[in-house]
C-alpha cells in the first residue's frame, strides 16, 4: 500500500476526531440546561444552604470548569484536552477524572464486545457458508436455521431468559457482576476463572443474538460465489471439496462481510449498554448509564467522544486490512 | 473402420492402436418443474491421441452438456442417465467419487472459458496451479511442483513470472493461457477446451488455438474443442462434430465437412459461414432451435429441413456409420457422397 494513502487515511482520522470533538464541545453549550446548576439545586432542596449562597457556588464551580471564559477560549481549551486525552472531571464523581471512568470501564467492554464480536463474526459465516454451499450434508445446512430464529428475540429479553434458565433455575452461572461479591481482584488463575464464569451469560446473549445477522447475508453472498466460474474450475481440476469450500468459495465470499464486520464494531456500545445493564458489568455502558442518570455532562460527551475516536480508529485499521485480503485493491 | 476415419483427403496410415477416448451412448437429462429435457441423447464418438475434434451447433445444441458429462461434473436437476466415457480403457462413468476426483486433469481435463471468471481473483495464479497438482500427487515436493508450474506456463508462451501474479493483472489472452497451463499440468490424455478463444479477439483468438496446438503435441493429447466458430473450427481441428437438440447428427473430417456436408443441418451451418464470392448474401437456418422440452416428433430438425420427407417427421433417424467412417444420423443419407 502506497504511503500517500496510508497519510490520507491518517488525515481523514484527524479530521473524524476534530469534527466530533466540535459537536461534543457545541451541542451541551447549546443546551438551556446547566449541569451545575441542576446539581446544586437538587441538593439545595434536600436543606443545606441558602439560595444566596448557591449562586456563590455555581459562579466558584463554573470558574473551576473555565465555562465563565470566553467561548472560543473554552473551545481552543477543550481542543487542547482532547489532544492530551484530558477530558476534566466528572461533575458527579468529582474528583474522579472522565480518564478514571473511562480506564476502569473500558477494558470490561472492550474484551466481552470484540471477543463476542469476533466470535459470533466466525461462527455466523461459517455457518452461513455452509447453509448456501450444496455439497455439504443436509444436517449441516440446517445448523444456521436456530440462529436466523434467534436473531428476533430482543436483546434485553435475551439476557434475561439465560439468566433465568442457565443462571436462576440450573445454577450454572452466576447471576450478575463482573466477579464474586468478596473477591478482591487479583492476577491469580482462579479470579480469571471466577471472571470468566460471569462472563459466559453476557456473552451467550450477545453471540446468539448477532450470529443469525452474518448467517443471512453470508448465505447470501455464498449463493453468488458457488455460481462463479472459478469454482466450477477449481472442480474441474479435480481439488477436494474442502480445498475447494475454503480457498476457492469462502475466501471470496468474505470480502465483503469484512466491511460489514467494521460497521458492526460502531453498534458495540450500544449493546453493551443493553447487556452490561442486565447482566450488572461494570463497563462503559453501565458508566454512561450512571452519568445520563446523574447529568454528569462531562461524562456523557467524554464517552461519545471517546466511542466516536475508538470506532474511527478501528475503521480506518480495517481499510489497513482489506488490502491484504484483496489483491485487487491493493493497486489502485 | 478406424482405418476409414480420416480417410479421403487426408490419408494416414492404419492405426491399429485403439482410441484414447471412446464415447458411447451418452444420455444425460435435466429435470425441470417443465418437464423432462433430455440434453444429450445417445452420444458415441471415439478419438485417437492427438486427434482433434471440434464440437459444433446452437446454443442449447449439448455442446457444454457433453463436455460436463464427460467430466461428470452434471449438477442437479441434471443427471446423466447412461453411457460410458472409456478413457484409456476405463469407464469414467464406473469410478467412485473419489476416483472420478482423481481422474479430473490428471486423464481427462477441462480448460474453461479464462477470459471470464475463472481464475480465483484473490489467489496468485501459482497457488491455483500448485494446489491443482498437489490434490493428485500431496507427496512431491515443494520445488518440484514449482517447477512443473513454472514449465507449463513457458510451454504456453507465458512468463515464469505469471506465477506470482493475480488473475487481474493479465489480459484475457494470458489468462486463457494460464487455463491452458492448468490444463496440461498432469499431461491428461483427454483435453476438452470449452469455448477458449469466445471473449478474445481474433489476433489472440488465433495465437490461443496455436497454443492449443502446440501443447497437444507436446503431450500427445486428443481435444475436444467446443466452439461456435466454424470457421476458426475449420483451421484448427482434424474432425468436426455437429451438435443439434442434444444428438451428434453429423461427425466428419474437417475437408470433407466443408466439401460435402452430409446433414442438412450441417450444410445449412456450413452455407450461413460469410463468404467472399458473394459478399452481402447472408444465408442464415430459417425457423428457431427447438425447446428440448418439446421436440418435434422424428428428426428434430424436420421442421427447419428444407428436403424433409414424410419419414422424418414420424421416424427418429439412427445413428449411422458409412464405409468411410463419416457418422451421420439423417434419414437423407444413407450413402458416401
Amino acid at each position: 500500500m502506497s504511503l500517500k494513502l496510508v497519510i490520507r487515511r491518517l488525515l481523514f482520522l484527524i479530521l473524524v476526531i476534530w469534527s466530533a470533538s466540535t459537536i461534543t464541545f457545541f451541542i451541551p453549550r447549546l443546551s438551556p440546561r446547566n449541569a451545575i446548576r441542576e446539581r446544586f439545586a437538587e441538593l439545595a432542596r434536600s436543606g443545606g444552604f441558602s439560595p444566596g449562597d448557591l449562586e456563590k457556588i455555581i459562579a466558584s464551580y463554573s470558574q473551576q470548569f473555565g465555562l465563565d471564559k470566553p467561548l472560543l477560549q473554552q473551545y481552543w481549551d477543550f481542543l487542547g484536552s482532547v489532544l492530551r486525552l484530558d477530558f476534566g472531571y466528572s461533575l458527579n464523581k468529582y474528583p474522579s477524572t472522565m480518564l478514571d471512568l473511562i480506564m476502569q470501564s473500558i477494558p470490561w467492554t472492550l474484551t466481552l464486545l470484540i471477543v463476542t464480536t469476533i466470535l459470533s463474526f466466525l461462527i455466523g459465516n461459517l455457518l452461513g457458508a455452509i447453509a448456501a454451499w450444496p455439497r455439504a450434508p443436509r444436517w449441516a445446512r440446517m445448523v444456521a436455521t436456530p440462529f436466523v430464529l434467534l436473531m428476533g428475540v430482543p436483546p434485553v429479553l435475551m439476557g434475561v431468559l439465560l439468566l433465568f434458565f442457565l443462571g436462576f433455575r440450573l445454577q450454572w452461572f452466576p447471576l450478575g457482576g463482573a466477579y464474586s461479591i468478596g473477591v478482591v481482584p487479583n492476577w491469580s488463575w482462579g479470579f480469571a476463572f471466577d471472571v470468566l464464569r460471569h462472563q459466559v451469560l453476557p456473552a451467550l446473549a450477545l453471540i446468539l443474538g448477532s450470529v443469525g445477522g452474518w448467517v443471512l447475508s453470508m448465505r447470501g453472498m455464498g449463493v453468488t460465489i458457488q455460481g462463479e466460474d472459478y469454482v466450477n474450475f477449481a472442480e474441474h481440476k479435480g481439488l477436494g471439496g474442502i480445498t475447494i469450500f475454503r480457498d476457492y468459495y469462502l475466501r471470496n465470499a468474505l470480502l465483503p462481510q469484512v466491511t460489514g464486520f467494521a460497521l458492526a464494531l460502531g453498534t458495540v456500545v450500544t449493546s453493551a449498554i443493553v447487556v452490561e445493564g442486565t447482566f450488572g458489568l461494570p463497563g462503559i455502558g453501565t458508566t454512561l448509564n450512571n452519568a445520563i442518570r446523574a447529568n454528569d455532562f462531562p461524562v456523557i460527551y467524554g464517552i461519545v467522544l471517546f466511542i466516536t475516536i475508538a470506532v474511527a480508529t478501528l475503521m480506518v485499521l480495517m481499510e489497513f486490512i482489506y488490502p491484504l485480503l484483496d489483491p485487487r485493491i491493493r493497486q489502485n | 473402420m478406424m482405418t476409414a476415419l480420416d480417410s479421403g483427403l487426408r490419408p494416414t496410415p492404419p492405426r491399429p492402436v485403439p482410441p484414447v477416448l471412446e464415447v458411447r451412448n451418452l444420455e444425460v437429462t435435466y429435470y425441470t418443474d417443465l418437464g423432462r429435457a433430455k440434453a444429450l441423447d445417445d452420444v458415441s464418438f471415439t478419438l485417437h491421441a492427438g486427434e482433434k475434434l471440434g464440437m459444433v451447433g446452437e446454443s442449447g445444441s449439448g455442446k457444454s452438456t457433453l463436455a460436463l458429462a464427460m467430466m461428470r461434473m452434471i449438477k442437479p436437476p441434471g443427471r446423466i442417465e447412461g453411457g460410458a466415457v472409456i478413457v484409456g480403457g476405463e469407464d469414467l462413468q464406473a469410478l467412485d467419487e473419489d476416483g472420478m476426483r482423481h481422474a479430473r486433469l490428471s486423464r481427462i481435463a477441462y480448460i474453461p472459458q479464462g477470459a471470464m471468471n475463472s481464475l480465483n481473483p484473490v489467489t496468485r495464479i501459482g497457488a491455483q496451479m500448485v494446489d491443482a497438482i498437489r490434490a493428485h500427487s500431496p507427496r512431491e515436493s515443494r520445488s518440484a511442483v514449482e517447477d512443473r508450474c513454472r514449465a507449463a506456463l513457458r510451454s504456453v508462451d507465458l512468463s515464469p513470472d505469471v506465477f506470482r501474479m493475480y488473475a487481474h493483472e493479465l489480459s484475457g489472452g494470458m489468462k486463457q493461457r494460464v487455463c491452458i497451463a492448468i490444463g496440461i499440468l498432469l499431461s491428461p490424455a483427454v483435453i476438452i477446451a470449452d469455448e477458449p478463444t469466445s471473449a478474445l479477439d481474433v489476433i489472440t483468438q488465433r495465437q490461443v488455438m496455436e497454443t492449443i496446438d502446440k501443447v497437444k503435441d507436446e503431450i500427445n493429447a486428443a481435444v475436444i474443442l467446443i466452439g461456435h466458430d466454424m470457421g476458426l473450427m475449420a483451421q484448427f481441428v482434424d474432425k468436426v462434430g455437429v451438435m443439434y437438440a442434444g444428438r451428434l447428427v453429423e461427425i466428419s473430417p474437417v475437408r470433407a465437412m466443408f466439401k460435402t456436408p452430409l446433414h442438412p443441418y450441417s450444410e445449412a451451418l456450413i452455407s450461413s459461414l460469410p463468404n467472399l464470392d458473394n459478399k452481402g448474401v447472408f444465408q442464415g437456418i430459417p425457423g428457431l432451435a427447438p425447446s428440448l422440452l418439446r421436440l418435434p416428433s422424428g428428426c428434430a430438425f424436420h421442421p427447419r429441413c428444407q428436403r424433409a420427407k414424410a419419414e422424418c417427421s414420424a421416424v427418429r433417424p439412427a445413428v449411422r456409420t458409412l464405409e468411410s467412417g463419416r457418422v451421420v444420423t439423417c434419414h437423407l443419407v444413407d450413402r458416401e457422397p
